[in-house]
């Protein structure tokens, strides 16, 4: 290809073959309208055309959470364009490897307001790792040889780059770049030596360690180094909701996930501990609850790829800076040596305290006062009867936070969410970006009402490109968490959550209807005595995508809990029940 | 009017918590507006700006000054350094750097204070850059803490109109950081 004359669509597409794309997620307008000339015979280049800008964004990040590879995704200008800003911020703050093209008005309109104009590159620079703006046919090789490689490296991320019109219809010879210009990024720290040894002198003196293991287990696709490292030191270890799967839920020193909705073991685990070894997490106030208070008596270890995230929240003793794995492999090796040279580490009473917890509060859940089925249930039932190789992508909300906790997660990328940013309407598309990734893997989208209603439009993009997910909607009939928020700190006042799609409602609209309108298979299950048939139902069908009506109470509650504003101490594991911490610990 | 009797027109130091940073970036569009952008992403307040070139016309240099504790600082230079244009940061001390502003005063001065307004102006070896039937402006460049000297003796006889440059800083002795190898 080299120094073939083209258009400078013909070289973005050329570009994006280049830099490995397979697939791009994207819907035409006018200011892109060039490149998907050429897009349209595109060899090894396949196009997914969305129904909404912000179903090809997440569909993009599902794609590139399950496989690991870049996911793209490309839209118009203006509307196109800023349509495209909440999948990118949600890929941002979950770290996800992801390019957004966007054509722009022809660059003798910018600035003028001229139709369908945003400045798009102005609008995403907070949200976008970086992005660019590329006015010249000639440059666009170059950049999205560097886009590519900014949202891959180091802290993955999103990046934006918006190309003129007039870039893409203008001639250019095209010529893959060997170099990458690009002078201030440094992505790939090493982990320095000392901080590896300090960091092993800590474990060999604590007496109640734990690891956090964090989303930066799964972007740095380190679980082999990370679990030979839990392994050799033998400490116990929690998942968080970024890292659900990082290492298998099996594993005998697995405490589960911190946070306002984490187990009781590992939420205490990290309270009580004498050193937390932090690989790839950050501290989070989801997980910390109120920060002065969270494991106050702990000495810190904090790896991490992004040196900005050692000590934002929470002081280091020891930070250290580069690829989870590598650390990981490092401090396993530090750590076996000095235990082959003298081991006085005693962590049975540690253990004892642990195991108790683990005991006395495991994850469950009650029926529901209402007679009607208890969600918890239906989602442990899909993931028992689906298995550890499905993967699960859930929307956010109550069923976000059951699907964390009641599937049993054994392998790594099997558990898609929006963590960081929390975006409603994550989960059809997702779900589809990482079906077309893993074509031979089950998909499930766990899904609220609520999250189902703000994206569905995608389902008739799984219909006509063969992309069969299973949908199930755990339909509550309302914005649950909201709900159970006004429950717990509001009287009970249900301001605006109710959304009529459920029992005694006049279900507005009927799921199964609108599966059905999709040309889905649409099944409804109202019934306890009907959930697993249903789900066996919806694992025969193949052929087109299902959307599985799971209608629930609306009662039910996430649990357990630290309410927002309080210590970690303060978790409950049901409403107004704490666990009896002078009689266990 | 008193005159200050042992004003140090040099060198001033800086409270603990005013700390100067030199971000040298390339010199692209909207370099700028990423920098600031973060500032005011994350919250952190800027109490003064510079930008210009420098020797390498490839590479802009900022001079930011903040007021904020040595933890926060580390933690604005790091998420400084994570923007892309970027090339590098250097956190100038006081002690061994040397900081000036530029500052343009009009003040009022009519036949019976012209006199009194010019003597403070030679005093602070400022001088006089503009001059009307009732008002003088007044140039001066120094540390901050001089021109604000400046600027309240001058405040009694009316001052209608000031701007200032922004703090720029380079450091003592013979070594630079600006250097073409940062682009490569």
């Amino acid at each position: 290809m080299t120094g073939q004359q083209m258009t400078g669509a013909q070289a973005l597409v050329e570009s994006l073959k280049h830099a490995g794309a397979e697939v791009v997620f994207g819907l035409p307008g006018g200011a892109i309208l060039p490149t998907y000339d050429p897009l349209m015979d595109a060899e090894g280049l396949r196009h997914i055309l969305v129904r909404h800008e912000q179903g090809a964004g997440h569909a993009a990040s599902g794609y590139a959470h399950a496989t690991g590879k870049v996911g793209v995704c490309l839209a118009t200008s203006g509307p196109g364009a800023t349509n495209l800003i909440t999948a990118i911020a949600d890929a941002q703050m979950d770290s996800i490897p992801m390019v957004a093209i966007t054509g722009q008005v022809g660059s003798a309109f910018i600035g003028t307001d001229a139709f369908q104009e945003a400045d798009i590159v102005g609008m995403t620079m907070p949200v976008t790792k970086h992005n660019f703006l590329v006015s010249k046919a000639d440059d666009i090789p170059k950049v999205i040889k560097q886009a590519f490689h900014i949202a891959s490296t180091g802290r993955p991320g999103a990046v934006l780059v918006d190309v003129t019109k007039d870039a893409q219809q203008a001639t250019t010879n095209f010529v893959w770049p060997e170099s990458l210009d690009l002078p201030g990024y440094r992505p790939d720290p090493r982990p320095h030596s000392k901080q590896i040894r300090e960091a092993a002198s800590l474990l060999m003196e604590a007496k109640r360690p734990v690891f956090l293991l964090g989303g930066g287990v799964m972007r740095g696709r380190a679980s082999e180094e990370v679990a030979e490292l839990v392994d050799v030191s033998g400490a116990p270890f929690v998942t968080t909701l970024m890292a659900r799967g990082a290492l298998p839920d099996s594993h005998p020193s697995h405490l589960g996930m911190p946070g306002m909705h984490g187990t009781v073991a590992a939420v205490s685990a990290l309270q009580r501990s004498d050193l937390i070894v932090n690989i790839g997490a950050r501290f989070d106030d989801r997980v910390t609850g109120v920060l002065e208070s969270f494991a106050p008596g702990a000495k810190i270890v904090h790896a991490d790829i992004d040196p900005a995230e050692i000590s934002k929240n929470r002081e280091a003793d020891v930070p250290i800076v580069g690829q989870a794995g590598e650390i990981a492999r490092a401090l396993a090796a530090e750590l076996r040596e000095r235990i082959a040279a003298a081991d006085t580490r005693d962590y049975g009473t540690w253990w004892n305290t642990l195991d108790m917890l683990r005991d006395n509060y495991p994850l469950g859940w009650t029926e529901t006062e209402d007679g009607f089925t208890a969600p918890q249930k239906v989602i442990s039932r899909i993931g028992e009867i689906s298995g550890p190789e499905s993967i699960y992508v859930a929307g956010v909300g109550q069923h976000q936070m059951w699907s964390a906790q009641f599937i049993r997660y054994e392998n790594p990328y099997t558990w898609l969410n929006s963590g960081g940013l929390g975006t409603m309407g994550y989960s059809v598309p997702a779900a589809m970006g990482a079906k077309v990734g893993q074509p031979d893997k089950v998909v499930w989208a766990i899904d609220g009402d609520g999250c189902f209603q703000m994206t569905n439009q995608e389902l008739a993009t799984c219909v006509i490109n063969n992309i069969p997910i299973k949908v199930a909607i755990i339909n509550n009939s309302s914005l649950g968490m909201v709900r159970q928020w006004q429950n717990l700190f509001y009287d009970q006042r249900y301001s605006n959550t109710d959304l009529n799609t459920g029992h005694g409602s006049r279900r507005i609209p009927d799921f199964v209807k609108l599966a059905d309108a999709y040309g889905c298979a649409g099944l409804r299950c109202e019934r306890d005595e009907d959930i697993d048939a249903t789900i066996q139902q919806a694992m025969e069908i193949n052929d087109r995508p299902v959307v599985v009506d799971f209608t629930v109470s609306a009662d039910a509650m996430v649990w357990p809990m630290v309410p927002a504003g309080v210590s970690n101490d303060e978790i409950q594991i049901a409403q107004g029940m704490s666990p009896e911490w002078e009689r266990d610990i | 009017m008193n005159a200050p009797n042992s004003m140090n027109t040099s060198d001033f130091v800086l409270t603990p918590e005013s700390q100067t940073l030199s971000v040298l970036v390339e010199n692209k569009p909207g370099v700028l507006t990423r920098v600031t952008a973060l500032f005011s992403r994350r919250g952190y307040n800027i109490s003064s700006l510079a930008v210009g070139p420098t020797e390498h016309p490839e590479i802009s240099r900022i001079t930011v000054v903040v007021d904020v504790d040595q933890r926060r600082l580390e933690q604005i230079t790091k998420q400084l350094n994570k923007l892309v244009n970027v090339l590098k940061i250097v956190q100038l001390d006081a002690r061994s750097t040397v900081q000036r502003e530029l500052i343009l005063i009009k003040v009022t001065a009519d036949n019976s204070t012209r006199t009194s307004v010019l003597e403070i102006v030679q005093m602070f070896r400022a001088k006089v850059v503009d001059a009307a039937a009732d008002s003088v402006t007044v140039e001066a460049t120094g540390t901050q803490d001089k021109l604000s000297a400046l600027l309240g003796m001058l405040e009694s006889f009316g001052v209608r109109e000031i701007v200032k440059s922004g703090e720029v800083a380079i450091g003592r002795g013979g070594r630079a950081i600006t250097d073409r190898s940062l682009l490569s």
